[in-house]
């Protein structure tokens, strides 16, 4: 008979559930990753067909060396001024997260999530990028804005939800929206932006455009189906945008192994839709902008979507809501081998002869004062607790306009004394 | 009897069907080594294993289908996702596939899964973390849906879920797991520890579903009510000195009918109270079979105390989610009319 059973006689199977490399109380091993010295990676033409790049999604584009410097093909030959400004761009970033987890603490914002250890991605991507290409970021690329000279004091009003707040009190803190400089609308769900970012760029090439999109998802969301919806899209239209994956190797208290990172990398999803795949040491701010402008260009000359996953490592807790000490090793950050994006860039420019140590704690500290200076100023507009817009506010915009029964339910509040 | 909080007696639960069943098993995001985000598996892999407990991928349409094709096997599989506002990307699986398996393979498949899911408000969740899904459940035939509103009954019903052979979702008010939060957002949260029912059984039992609760008698109005609305209306008829009758429904579908109509047959007057917001909500379909069932009975208009037809906006959580005073307000409504 066509395929009898041999249940019984054969071997029981075994489901598998795979593992992080330490748990807490164990010593942080990350011997199981193959990290290439950097610049070993080739820069491919811009215009290569994706089916000569197969390979690249198994490497790992690296500029800067152990040593600060910079080598190897995909070397972006940036001024040293534009260092500086990225340089600034990233500890801005990071003043303002640590300044934010310590208002949260005292009460004054419900939430906060900072990106510790991945402001080269957000900050370098944004400096690759035009100012106005559209980014369709993830809660964790707070670095887009800072990068695009957004003032944080206009930040800090939505973090404590207070009268200046855009937003008008609805989002959690530093779910953003921020059209005019190209960041899209947040929301507290996971992924479900990834395929806006294809959409807006088939818009774009539909309407002759010359403006591309950018998005990012963490290694944990690309399990969502938001993430395939849009890769196949993008492969199909070869709309102008750039796919970010950002491995920081932990969603929440996952491993990214749990996500199907420990069979194949992030970067070679790409590689089944025909994209090219590259993945970038994600704390490496010359990696990371080579990468993002081969990707750009080639999205702008036709040439359609790339996937970039940036390697990283999540520093900090997930949220002010996590204890990261309760699921993995408390010091693996320390141990994480591709090092610090603030640190590296900062030797990198020592080494150029282009900044020092003690120009770097200047700034840190100008940076620490505008990040105090700005928040003087959003507290003079309120805190969290302290009535922001006019609660009527709250029944505008569920639609263009306010339908009849809004209009009830605003009065029925009024009268209620709300 | 131990004193429980509503996590410790849904962990209490699962605890107990991994034991007795080992068809029994659990996954869902983070809810493996760290034991959810709102701890309600803490501990279970490490004692029952990593083959039954385990962390799922960000992929709630995978969780709940591999769930069901888990239930086609014969397994009983208990998913948690995150939060019900994330539970979404899993509706197709929900509508199109676990709820009519069933009926279109007549009879020969089926899943009987329980889907978990912490939902409501008044925890300054904003838009994403605060929402009350369950009456686009509700409207679904061939789901059941199932909120509870204390320790006890969240281990009887959720044992009752689990053993359950069609597809339950199971709805947590996630405001009620460290206490019976009464809509008074200014004053100190109540211990489960002085209610009566955080004394959980350390063992087995049910609450059958499909079973309202009458959780104070009276006279003069039926308030219908489930979840943290429960202890709202309780604290606001406490204090406002109505001889109410407020039924915890419990089960929202399919709905323990024939206690609600009693209820209203003796009263006369109803309030109905969720913080769902209002437009189909589940208020909506009570208040139709009522008229229809119980017309002659009625001697007041029904009322619905909701959430408004917005989404959650964080800064006026207490603007938004329906308070005592609101209750307050539409009991005195119904009894004036
Ligand atoms: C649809 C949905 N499911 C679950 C969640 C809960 N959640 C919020 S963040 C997160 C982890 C995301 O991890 P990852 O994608 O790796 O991004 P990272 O936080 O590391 O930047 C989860 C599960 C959510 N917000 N939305
Ligand atoms: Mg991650």
């Amino acid at each position: 008979m066509p395929g009898h059973s041999t249940r019984g006689l054969q071997a029981p199977l075994q489901l598998h559930i795979p593992e992080p490399s330490a748990r807490p109380g164990e010593a942080p091993d990350f011997s199981g990753l193959v990290i290439l010295p950097a610049g070993t990676v080739a820069r491919p033409d811009v215009h290569a067909p994706a089916a000569a790049l197969r390979e690249l999604p198994f490497q790992l584009i690296r500029v800067l060396d152990d040593d600060g410097h910079a080598v190897g093909d995909w070397n972006p030959h940036l001024p040293a001024e534009t260092l500086r400004a990225g340089l600034r761009a990233m500890m801005l970033t990071r003043a303002l997260d640590e300044r934010m987890v310590r208002l949260q603490r005292q009460g004054k914002t419900s939430f906060y999530i900072k990106s510790s250890g991945e402001e080269a991605i957000g900050v370098a991507q944004a400096f690759a990028l035009q100012r106005d290409d559209m980014c369709f970021p993830s809660y964790r690329q707070q670095g887009l804005l800072i990068a695009r000279d957004w003032p944080i004091v206009d930040l800090i009003c939505q973090i404590f939800n207070n009268r200046k707040d855009r937003l008008k009190g609805r989002q959690l803190p530093i779910l953003y929206s921020c059209r005019e400089a190209g960041f899209y609308s947040l929301s507290g769900n996971v992924g479900t932006r990834f395929p806006h970012a294809v959409g807006w760029a088939m818009a774009s090439a539909y309407s002759g455009d010359t403006r591309i999109a950018a998005a990012w998802i963490g290694d944990g969301t690309s399990a969502e189906g938001d993430f395939h919806y849009a890769l196949t899209f993008a492969s199909v239209y070869r709309a102008p945008v750039i796919l970010n994956v950002v491995n920081n190797q932990w969603a929440i208290s996952t491993f990214q192994g749990i996500a199907g990172g420990d069979e194949a990398t992030f970067a070679s999803r790409a590689v089944g839709y025909g994209l090219p795949g590259l993945r970038v040491d994600g704390n490496d701010f010359l990696a990371v902008y080579a990468a993002t402008r081969w990707a750009a260009e080639r999205a702008r000359s036709n040439g359609g979507a790339t996937l970039i996953e940036l390697y990283t490592y999540r520093a900090a807790a997930h949220s002010t809501s996590d204890d990261p000490s309760k699921y993995r090793p408390q010091d693996e950050a320390a141990h994480w081998p591709l090092g610090d994006p603030v640190e590296r860039l900062k030797q990198h420019l020592i080494g150029l002869g282009a900044w020092s140590e003690e120009r770097h704690a200047a700034l840190a500290e100008t940076l620490d004062e505008e990040v105090r200076a700005a928040v003087r100023e959003a507290e003079s507009h309120g805190t969290l607790g302290t009535p922001p817009a006019d609660p009527e506010t709250m029944f505008d915009d569920v639609f263009e306009h306010v339908p009849w029964h809004l209009r009830e339910q605003r009065d029925e509040m009024k009268a209620e004394g709300l | 009897m131990t004193a429980m909080n509503m996590v410790q007696a849904l962990n209490s639960a699962m605890d107990v069907m991994l034991e007795r069943d080992p068809t029994v098993l659990i996954f869902g995001e983070d809810v493996g080594y760290f034991g959810g985000v709102f701890r309600c598996t803490a501990g279970l892999q490490q004692k029952h294993g990593k083959r039954r407990v385990f962390d799922a991928p960000i992929a709630e349409g995978g969780i709940v289908a591999a769930a069901i094709g888990m239930g086609a096997y014969g397994l009983r599989p208990v998913v948690e996702i995150q939060f019900a506002d994330y539970i979404l990307p899993a509706f197709d699986q929900l509508v199109s596939e676990a709820s009519r398996l069933r009926y279109r393979s007549a009879g020969e498949f089926w899943a009987p899964i329980t889907v978990r899911a912490p939902c409501g408000g008044g925890i300054h969740g904003g838009q994403t973390h605060s929402q009350s899904p369950e009456a686009i459940f509700t409207h679904i035939s061939g789901l059941k849906t199932v909120m509870p509103s204390n320790p006890y009954d969240a281990k009887g019903l959720l044992i009752a879920a689990i053993e359950d052979n069609d597809p339950v979702v199971f709805l947590e008010p996630k405001r009620l797991y460290n206490g019976p939060f009464d809509g008074h957002h200014d004053r100190p949260l109540q211990s489960w520890s002085a209610h009566p029912a955080g004394e959980v059984p350390d063992d087995y039992y049910r609450i059958e579903l499909g079973q309202a609760a009458i959780v104070r008698p009276g006279a003069q109005v039926t308030v219908l009510t489930y979840g943290t609305m429960v202890h709202v209306c309780l604290a606001t008829v406490d204090a406002c000195g109505i001889d109410a009758e407020i039924i915890d429904l419990r089960t929202l579908f399919p709905l323990d009918i024939d206690t609600i109509t009693a209820s209203l047959r003796k009263t006369g007057r109803c309030v109905i109270a969720h913080e769902a917001s209002r437009a189909s909500g589940l208020g909506a379909e009570l208040a139709a079979q009522l008229q229809q069932r119980c017309f002659y009975s009625l001697e007041a208009p029904i009322e619905r105390v909701t959430g408004w037809d917005t989404p959650y906006p964080h800064a006026f959580e207490w603007q938004y989610f329906p308070g005592p005073g609101r209750v307050e307000r539409a009991l005195k409504r119904v009894m004036e009319a």
